[in-house]
């Protein structure tokens, strides 16, 4: 078993959240795991990546290769075209459709949209407004993580009990919240 | 024992506490920042009562390290590449001196500048210092290799220099603890004299230093994390440095190709293993993550021996940080690439906050300064030297910590008057207070704008020496009453800050605005908590 995956998204969105509980469940299944994360400059409203590598065998590189990623999961849609050489061949794109429009060039978003429904496996989902719906508007991280779940080789509840063990600590409210966005993530792709 | 998922840098730290580190010194700096943090947030070290503090800057964090390593303890002294510029004064002499307790200095190099002002490698820091350098390839042996590089410094009385980059610094991987180590009890230096580096000392002290270099070749607690794993393809033997390691063996496990494989993680290395991989090979091809390090001692400057291939000849970029596509194309191995990035995608730059204090303090200084003319506002290293970037394009120059304040004088003395500086409040205390005094010295016709959000911003919002403290430092300095200002860069206030700035630009010395407004970052921060 191997997942390459690609985090994207902008400064401040919740990547790193995102990658934070796919690592837990990870090391909860007993895989190898390598996450690779950008700090420093980029985190003030620039774009953000994260390399999520997972295994059953030992992972070498903290970098995934191009054309190997199973899946790019972003939190936004220009954002998610960025890291195409990563993807490979029949992996997945999954992405949420509301921009975050802080340049002057932003391009029109149905041109980003065209794009990405030229890449194979795509998945366009309104994350701000199902984890607004959810009660939560600002879990539309797990939103995507939720949808996204559906590609990783991991089981839905191991990734549950992962938020539960990342947002533990800062109370009860705050992991009912998360769960609940990541549920309402998983039955948007369902439908 | 306890498995953790950690970053390289929280390895380090978490390594340093289980092999009985007393202190930890440094200031914040992508990608060195979480090795301090790390420490900061661990209830073992509160309870052990390790030290925690942040330094003024890395000259000062090395020499505190320098001191408690004199007492007999174990510490740790972390920096980014750059910052081993500014303690390398402290970091060269304490090779002469030697250590009494173990001592580590990390230095996270930022190969490819995803954070930094150049990508110069520190491991010729280590080589000019006639000291041990440690180069782990990941986490684990990160985390083992302190405990080595605490028993080298003790075993040689040397300061170790333990060499990261971005990648590992700021990647998690699983960790496997060790038992911890006691720390050290307080303890004189055997040699009363070895600290003090009088000329006659100091040339015994070198002659020292320079015997052992030699004899650290053929250290085990170094030369075992170099080892050579032969392979039956005799056309390439290859050299992996570090992280390099990991992108070589990512492109490994798709070849049936059987190459010998050497890797360096420990330097100085012996010169056999070199010489063995050359007699089994017909070339070399030398990976190394930054400089071509190991690559030109190899070849030297006649390169008469077997080829080589590496970053020198172009076979690998000589520039920028690797990668496993990078890596493959040099092993001449096929490379897999997805889809290119199509044309609708724009670059998305880092901008400021919404809501930053930084970012009114530049749009009244773009109006005050207009009427004198471009080319003026000398800036700094920080959050705020996005204002060269649109609608801003304030400032002209971002060069070290601290240069912003000597070169606006350095320019006034040319007669580029008036000529103004913008520093932030934590950068002004770690290297900008000592060009101020030379401007009051001179009374430079320089004004200079502190843009104090009161916390070390950029690298995510670290306690700055400057809270509270910038009205005293500067009139300790000399900076009279008058011309030391204080604003608040408000949009509302827009029109009042503009006038103070066109006051102090028409005054003919040395003026200091304080724009204080905290960072928007900590202060959310702050509420929240």
């Amino acid at each position: 078993m191997k997942n390459d995956i690609i985090l994207a998204g902008v400064g401040g969105q919740g990547i790193l959240s995102i990658a934070a509980v796919i690592g837990l469940a990870a090391v909860a299944n007993d895989l190898f795991l390598k996450q690779s994360e950008v700090h420093g400059m980029s985190q003030r409203g620039g774009d953000v990546q994260s390399h999520l590598r997972l295994s059953d065998k030992p992972v070498s590189s903290d970098l995934i290769p191009f054309g190997k990623a199973e899946l790019i999961i972003s939190m936004e849609p220009m954002e998610s075209l960025r890291y195409l050489p990563w993807l490979s061949e029949n992996g997945w794109l999954v992405t949420n459709s509301s921009p975050f429009i802080n340049i002057p060039d932003y391009p029109a978003t149905d041109d980003i949209i065209a794009e990405i429904k030229k890449v194979k496996n795509h998945l366009i989902i309104d994350a701000d407004a199902i984890a607004k719906q959810s009660g939560s508007a600002r879990s539309g991280n797990m939103v995507i993580l939720g949808a996204a779940s559906a590609y990783i080789d991991m089981t839905f509840e191991s990734i549950e009990n992962a938020v539960i063990k990342l947002f533990g600590r800062k109370g009860n409210d705050i992991v009912e919240a998360n769960l609940k966005a990541l549920k309402a993530g998983r039955d948007a792709i369902q439908v | 024992m306890e498995k953790l998922l950690l970053l390289g840098d929280e390895a380090i730290a978490q390594a340093g506490l289980d092999a009985g580190m007393s202190g930890m010194y440094a200031y914040p700096g992508t990608p060195s920042t979480e090795i301090m943090e790390y420490v900061q947030a661990s209830a073992d070290a509160a309870e052990r009562r390790v030290h925690m503090t942040w330094s003024s800057n890395e000259k000062t964090a090395m020499e505190a390290a320098l001191g408690m390593s004199y007492a007999g303890k174990r510490a740790m002294v972390a920096m980014k590449h750059v910052g081993l510029n500014v303690a390398a004064d402290g970091f060269i002499n304490s090779a002469m001196t030697g250590v009494n307790g173990g001592l580590i200095i990390v230095a996270a190099d930022d190969p490819s500048m995803h954070s930094s002002q150049n990508e110069q490698d520190s491991r010729f820091y280590g080589k000019f210092a006639f000291v041990p350098i440690f180069e782990p390839s990941n986490q684990q042996e990160a985390y083992e290799m302190v405990f080595d590089a605490f028993e080298t410094s003790e075993k040689y009385k040397l300061p170790v220099l333990f060499r990261i980059t971005t990648r590992l610094a700021h990647s998690r991987a699983s960790v496997l603890r060790r038992e911890s180590l006691p720390e050290n009890l307080l303890s004189l230096p055997s040699d009363p004299k070895s600290f003090i580096l009088l000329p006659a000392i100091a040339r015994r002290k070198y002659k020292i230093l320079l015997e052992k270099y030699e004899t650290l070749r053929y250290e085990n607690h170094i030369s075992g994390y170099n080892h050579f794993k032969d392979g039956t393809f005799r056309e390439t033997g290859i050299i992996a440095c570090g992280i390099a390691y990991n992108y070589l063996m990512e492109n490994l496990k798709d070849t049936s190709v059987d190459f010998p494989v050497l890797k360096i993680s420990g330097y100085p290395f012996p010169k056999d293993l070199i010489k063995d991989l050359a007699s089994r090979c017909n070339s070399i091809l030398i990976l190394e993550e930054g400089a071509p390090f190991v690559e030109e001692s190899i070849r030297g400057i006649l390169d008469e021996g077997i080829k080589i291939y590496g970053r020198m000849d172009g076979t690998v970029p000589r520039d920028g940080e690797l990668n496993p596509a990078i890596v493959g194309k040099a092993l001449g191995l096929p490379v897999s690439y997805g889809q290119d990035v199509p044309s609708v995608v724009k670059m998305r730059p880092p901008s400021f906050c919404k809501g930053c204090g930084h970012a009114d303090m530049f749009m009244a200084l773009n109006e005050a300064v207009k009427p004198f003319g471009p080319g003026r506002v000398f800036s700094d290293i920080g959050c705020y030297t996005l204002g060269a970037l649109p609608p801003y394009n304030s400032i002209i120059s971002c060069v070290d910590m601290g240069a912003s304040v000597t070169m606006a004088i350095g320019a006034a003395d040319a007669g580029l008057t008036p000529s103004v500086a913008v520093i932030g409040d934590s950068t002004f205390t770690h290297s900008g207070m000592t060009g101020l005094l030379d401007a009051v010295i001179k009374n430079s016709p320089v004004t200079i704008i502190i843009s104090d959000n009161s916390t070390t911003g950029m690298t995510g919002g670290q306690k700055s020496q400057a809270t509270g403290r910038l009205v005293d430092i500067c009139r300790g300095l000399g900076v009279e009453n008058e011309h030391l200002r204080v604003i608040s860069p408000l949009h509302k206030n827009h029109e009042d800050n503009v006038r103070v700035m066109e006051e102090e630009l028409e005054y003919n010395g040395v003026s200091v605005i304080i724009a204080q407004r905290e960072c928007i970052q900590t202060a959310t921060r702050r509420k929240r908590s």
